[in-house]
């Protein structure tokens, strides 16, 4: 086991070479761009395909076609970018060909900025492109994480015919940390049954996702109905730290998850008995497990670098049985540990309240008025 | 139990590399850290800064509102980040770029004529190196030997010529003991 000094948007790119990546199509964006550039020197010198398309519609539509041939495909992009593939995202969602995307967001809406920012999850967790889907999506919160889910995302993208997303902020595109890369897996030299690879012999494979007779269509989407409850009953990932006697508890994905640790840490040598749930899986989201939490945690805390997004399904999962207070920074803005020890304070201090919502009583809070 | 190192300066100081160094130095030695540059629309003479976090156990936030420790490369970043360091943290100044002194009391300060130092050594791009010495003879986290033991590994074939220059303006840096400013 060798740990190297790895950055965030490089790692990635290796991770998904090694998972035997077979072609990536890509066009450059901050804070995401030196994912496409080790693209571009490591898979020409591997014998494999590489292309800087001309548009993210050029990229993700190149994606698709290539995705089914039954090749391990992906591309990556921030976010207005991914905003530019969101058709080609539902078509390839449609056609239950297995692709990866890797968003690493910034700052927006708009052209917004190149800073960090969470401001994706609706979009990426909640559809973005139209029609009845669901994406995986996972949440990396550090370098290590980032590349063992780049190699899990190409396994489930195949295992569910289905588009797997790897979502992270800018900061931890940007970021160096030790961590270790998978030994090179052999790219695959067989395709899946369902596969475009010339019918010569055998019967066609239709890969479509027009189905102009509605109750075919109807059928389509109850077979990705069907899928999705399998991967919500299976792929559910999580991480919580200090839980065991936890009374209070942190939810946090990513980056905004990992500056909750250290305010948890803080809150602890504060005698705080606070505990901190750090979602993976974003979807399917561990809305089970938070549930669970309800019977002994007193209040919750979700703690975002958005406008509270995530926010909503933890809220859906509570139930309205405890208070679920927010904490959030936009705009690129990353929190400060301190930041979020002040609210674990409140919360101890049975400041949590179930009265309107969370989001309206942050607002109230940061700026004294809704 | 973390330390928290600010390193800033202009672009083309060596700001980013010089943080670099210690994040490979703290990995090898086996610690936990973390690298995370300020990145933006930045050029060269505009201003850089990183954050390197090192620890004995998973690190969370990269990023901290007061470091233990800052290498202020210039007066801009003087002026920005010595009000932020720990009471009782470290203060590296590159006395060839500022104006004035650190006005602060509690801390333990040092200025160091980087460039000039640098330049006395034979290359002016070593004065990363020379506040880094300083930096590391100050603050209890890696010895110098890890940071030599580093470049020799991670430093590219091609540079290692370099090598003796670089160790030399560690250990010129190295010499600059902090003081708690009266």
């Amino acid at each position: 086991m060798a740990r190297e000094l790895l950055k965030g948007n490089e790692a990635i790119a290796e991770a998904a070479i090694r998972a035997g990546l077979q072609a990536y199509f890509g066009y450059p964006i901050t804070p995401q761009t030196e994912l496409l550039e080790w693209m571009a020197h490591r898979m020409p010198e591997l014998g494999r395909a590489f292309v800087q398309a001309e548009s993210e519609l050029g990229a993700i539509n190149m994606v698709y076609g290539a995705a089914c041939t039954g090749a391990r495909v992906m591309t990556s992009s921030s976010s207005p970018g991914i905003s530019l593939m969101m058709e080609g995202l539902s078509y390839i969602a449609a056609t239950e060909v297995p692709a990866v995307l890797v968003d690493v967001m910034r700052g927006g809406p708009g052209l917004g900025n190149i800073a960090p920012a969470q401001s994706d999850y609706n979009q990426m967790v909640h559809g973005g492109g139209h029609g009845d889907y669901h994406t995986i999506v996972l949440a990396p919160a550090t370098i290590q994480e980032a590349i063992d889910l780049t190699v899990l995302a190409f396994d489930l993208a195949e295992k569910y015919r289905s588009i797997a997303v790897v979502l992270l902020d800018g900061s931890l595109g940007q970021m160096m940390e030790p961590a270790e890369l998978p030994p090179m897996r052999p790219v695959r030299q067989t395709f899946p049954a369902w596969a475009a690879t010339g019918a010569a012999g055998r019967e066609r494979n239709v890969l479509t996702s027009i189905y102009l007779d509605p109750p075919k269509e109807e059928e389509a989407n109850l077979r990705l109905l069907r899928r999705w409850q399998e991967i919500q009953a299976n792929e559910v990932r999580f991480r919580e730290y200090f839980m065991e006697d936890a009374r209070f508890v942190v939810v946090g994905f990513g980056s905004a998850g990992r500056v909750a640790l250290s305010a948890v840490r803080q809150a602890r040598a504060e005698g705080i008995p606070v505990g901190l749930l750090r979602p993976i899986s974003l979807s399917p989201f561990p809305t089970r497990q938070i549930a669970a939490l309800c019977e002994r945690a007193e209040a919750f805390l979700v703690v975002e670098m958005n406008a509270g997004q995530m926010l909503e399904d933890v809220r859906l999962a509570v139930n309205g049985k405890r208070p679920v207070e927010f904490y959030g920074r936009m705009g690129g803005v990353m929190p400060f540990p301190d930041e979020i020890l002040g609210e674990i304070r409140r919360l101890a201090a049975g400041e949590a309240s179930f009265e309107g919502h969370p989001r309206d009583r942050w607002l109230q809070r940061l700026t004294g008025s809704n | 139990m973390q330390t928290e190192i600010i390193i800033a300066g202009f672009g083309g100081q060596g700001v980013l590399f010089a943080g670099q160094l210690l994040a490979y130095a703290a990995m090898d030695e086996g610690r936990e850290v973390t690298w995370i540059p300020s990145y933006g629309p930045e050029m060269r003479g505009g201003t850089a800064n990183c954050t390197v976090i090192i620890a004995d156990e998973e690190i969370g936030s990269p990023l901290v509102r007061h470091p233990a420790a800052v290498i202020a490369m210039n007066l801009p970043s003087l002026d920005k980040y010595e009000a932020l360091i720990q009471p009782g943290g470290v203060l590296v100044v590159n006395a060839s770029m500022v104006n004035r002194k650190p006005a602060r009391g509690d801390l333990r300060a040092v200025m160091v004529p980087g460039n000039e130092i640098a330049e006395a050594m034979g290359d002016r791009r070593m004065t990363n190196m020379v506040l880094l010495g300083a930096l590391l003879v100050n603050l209890p986290v890696l010895p110098v030997e890890a940071v030599e033991r580093a470049l020799e590994a991670h430093l590219p074939a091609r540079h290692h010529r370099l090598l003796p220059l670089n160790f030399q303006c560690l250990r010129k840096g190295a010499e600059f003991v902090a003081e708690t400013v009266r």
